[in-house]
């Protein structure tokens, strides 16, 4: 997927000003987000369920290679085979070489983020193979031309309307206005794709290393049928969702459902393991697992990130994060946005591009409240600022401007001492009358006529405390 | 605690926003622990705590504001914070910015041990769940409505949700209307908010919305920097609403 992550304020400033998209977003906090608060709150010891949960990611992502081996070898014995791949353009060309190696035509695909990151549908496009995804929201925005806009809803700043159209232009349906009318034209359509394909392509929820079973939770079916019709199956998955036993994988499904969506089990759970057996009345013949590093290893690599491989792509940081309800999924610029993301997305693609993403949040910690593995993505933030301003860790992608060092050592040197900071709120005092303000320095473009749109600044006052204590016998 | 004989002993740490521009919260501040008979001093050569530095990724810049706060408070007794974002950046960030100094480890340790916000520190190490038992004389009867806006360091750093609004419901001239959302963030976040002024303009824009909305005459925090900001959105839309932090509104309401 293209990159573009520098234009983060110019797209968030252009989702702020789009009034369709701030509507559909509205929605989020009173929907997903209760849902979850909803349903967390009906589980019984759910603190300790996360607990539990975490602990079996922290196990697994410190013994990855030991568990990616086993699932590797358990998926063999089932029959199936397993590809490591480097980087997102390897999985791509395995994907796109297995597919005319064996005469594939059409690909229907269930949803998978991983894929995003591979530009899948656009490489098979390329090599004259049709690829649908079947997944109703992602189905959207492939006809829409577009990029998910949250991990779980890809679809979801669009509204009934907008589908309606749009069905209307790309595949000359008649005009609908019930969701329901809208569901069924899509299934009508995506029927033919699934009886005509001859590969299905999934992601995967996880990877049981026990059993080298792959896991998929959705809620319309068609990830299951992507697993079961088409004679080839395709499973691409990040190398993070590997979980050691069927009942680690128990614990997991608990926490990712109920954080996701609200639900306590979603409509489907699909447990596949390995190709058609020979006592199988049908599925596939051939099953494929892609397991992804693509800049992963460099999250592992780093003890202060590595907590990011916990995330189980349930999307609750999303939701419960008042940056995120504003300026939606595309701002963020690559395939997975919000809090998450902005971890994520630097780190999978180019730090210092990103710079803006790990400063693009009021560290209000609503999203690590809402982790169902108590990832503490503030303090993650807070570390690639560092980084950014002026950390060791990554010298190449130090980007912090001279400005902004001589704004920090300006304040350093006021907050030094008390005496520096009297002298120093004199002369603010002083420099206050000609400080932008109501009425004064309209359409400028500094950051405090900036701030001044909506926010009135306030004054230092006349006499600090510091001087006042003394009236208090202090 | 507050059973003891001798008189809790703690040191004020005002934060640099409360001392250059809203010193009339660290008035009341000093007025009500006072008046809840805490034994208080000033450490009259504090600044800042650093957060400002730290959140910006300048931690060189964070280290000897922070270093300079851990010296001066370190004594044996309470460090009491009218701002649950600066006692969070003593009591949870400080280990985090200084990872790599062991030395200074148990230090902060012994800090974030002892320091507390105000509304923590009053129910919580005070046990004082009633507070309407310190007015003084006759006060002021005409209830007043005032809505909480949940500060999120003290939220979610701090974990104290409760403190600030127990007091408030023991105010028999209080009335505690809670907004919608009252735990969203306001959209500040320091240099955030000069970042991404748009951004926060809009997060700031539906907490004034929902402030509104409860007819309230105040709205209170906990921190004098999100009622900065919240303030700041009041003025430039000229609401019939008045931001108050916490301490001014406990002190009001016993002093009448």
């Amino acid at each position: 997927m293209q990159v573009t992550t520098k234009q983060f304020t110019d797209s968030a400033e252009s989702a702020l000003n789009d009034a369709k998209i701030q509507a559909n977003l509205l929605g989020l906090y009173g929907g997903f987000h209760q849902a979850r608060l909803d349903a967390s709150a009906a589980t019984p010891d759910w603190d300790a369920l996360q607990e539990r949960g975490r602990a079996i990611k922290a196990h697994t992502i410190a013994n990855l290679d030991a568990y990616l081996r086993m699932a590797m070898e358990n998926v063999h014995k089932a029959g199936g085979n397993v590809y490591f791949a480097k980087d997102a353009n390897e999985a791509t060309s395995y994907v796109t070489s297995l597919a005319l190696s064996k005469g594939v035509k059409t690909v229907v695909k269930s949803k998978s983020m991983v894929s995003e990151e591979m530009s899948l549908n656009e490489r098979l496009e390329e090599a004259g193979i049709e690829s649908v995804e079947t997944d109703l929201g992602e189905y959207i925005i492939q006809l829409a031309g577009e990029a998910p806009f949250h991990i779980i809803a890809p679809a979801i700043h669009k509204s009934r309307e907008e589908v309606s159209e749009l069905f209307e232009d790309k595949l000359n349906a008649p005009h609908y206005t019930s969701i329901d009318d809208l569901a069924q034209e899509a299934r009508r359509q995506l029927r033919e794709k699934f009886i005509a394909a001859d590969m299905g392509i999934t992601g995967a929820n996880f990877i049981v290393a026990e059993t080298g079973t792959l896991v998929l939770v959705t809620n319309e079916g068609n990830g299951r049928m992507c697993t079961s019709m088409p004679r080839i199956h395709v499973a691409i998955t990040g190398m993070e969702k590997v979980v050691p036993s069927i009942e680690d994988m128990g614990i997991m499904l608990r926490l990712l459902i109920r954080s996701a969506t609200g639900q306590r089990i979603s409509s489907y759970v699909t447990a596949v393991t390995g190709p058609r057996r020979a006592e199988d009345e049908d599925g596939p013949e051939e099953f494929h697992l892609v397991i992804v590093d693509n800049g992963r290893s460099r999250l592992l690599a780093d003890p202060d990130l590595r907590e990011a491989l916990y995330c189980l792509r349930c999307g609750a940081c999303l939701n419960a994060c008042p940056v995120y309800r504003k300026v939606g999924g595309h701002s963020y610029g690559w395939v997975y946005p919000g809090p998450i993301g902005a971890i994520v997305s630097p780190m999978l693609t180019n730090l210092s591009d990103a710079k803006d993403l790990p400063y693009a949040s009021s560290l209000c910690g609503a999203c690590k409240e809402a982790c169902p593995v108590k990832i503490n993505l503030p303090r993650m933030l807070l570390y690639l600022r560092h980084q950014l301003a002026e950390g060791d860790n990554y010298p190449q992608h130090r980007t912090s401007t001279a400005k902004e060092r001589l704004a920090m050592k300006v304040w350093r040197m006021a907050a030094s001492n008390s005496f520096a900071m009297s002298t120093a709120s004199k002369l603010g005092r002083l420099a206050q009358p000609f400080m932008p303000g109501e009425g004064k320095n309209k359409g400028g473009s500094s950051p405090l006529s900036a701030w001044t749109r909506h926010r009135a600044l306030p004054s230092l006052a006349s006499r600090p405390f510091r001087k006042r204590a003394k009236d208090h016998d202090l | 605690m507050a059973a003891a004989t001798s008189p809790v002993r703690a040191s004020l740490f005002v934060t640099c926003i409360i001392d250059q521009i809203y010193p009339e919260v660290g008035d009341s501040t000093v007025r009500l622990l006072r008046r809840l008979g805490v034994e208080l001093d000033f450490p009259a050569s504090q600044t800042c705590c650093g957060q400002p530095a730290f959140n910006s990724g300048f931690w060189s810049d964070a280290k000897p504001l922070a270093r300079r706060t851990i010296e001066l408070l370190q004594h044996d007794k309470y460090v009491v914070v009218p701002s649950g974002s600066c006692a969070s950046m003593m009591r949870v960030f400080y280990a985090e910015l200084f990872h790599d100094e062991p030395a200074m480890q148990q230090r902060i340790a012994s800090l974030a041990s002892r320091t507390y916000e105000l509304t923590e520190f009053i129910v919580d190490v005070l046990g004082i769940d009633d507070i309407s038992a310190y007015a003084e004389g006759e006060t002021n009867q005409n209830k007043r409505k005032v809505t909480y806006h949940e500060g999120c360091h003290l939220r979610r750093e701090l974990h104290a949700q409760t403190q600030s609004r127990t007091l408030l419901d023991s105010l028999p001239n209080v009335e505690l209307t809670e907004m919608e959302q009252s735990e969203v963030c306001c959209g500040f976040g320091g240099t955030f908010s000069v970042k991404f002024p748009e951004i926060s303009g809009a997060m700031l824009n539906d907490k004034l919305k929902y402030a509104g909305e409860t007819g309230a005459d105040a709205i209170t925090a906990c921190d004098s920097s999100c009622l900065m900001h919240i303030g700041g959105g009041i003025a430039k839309n000229g609401m019939d609403i008045q931001p108050q932090h916490i301490a001014q509104v406990l002190d009001d309401a016993l002093t009448g």
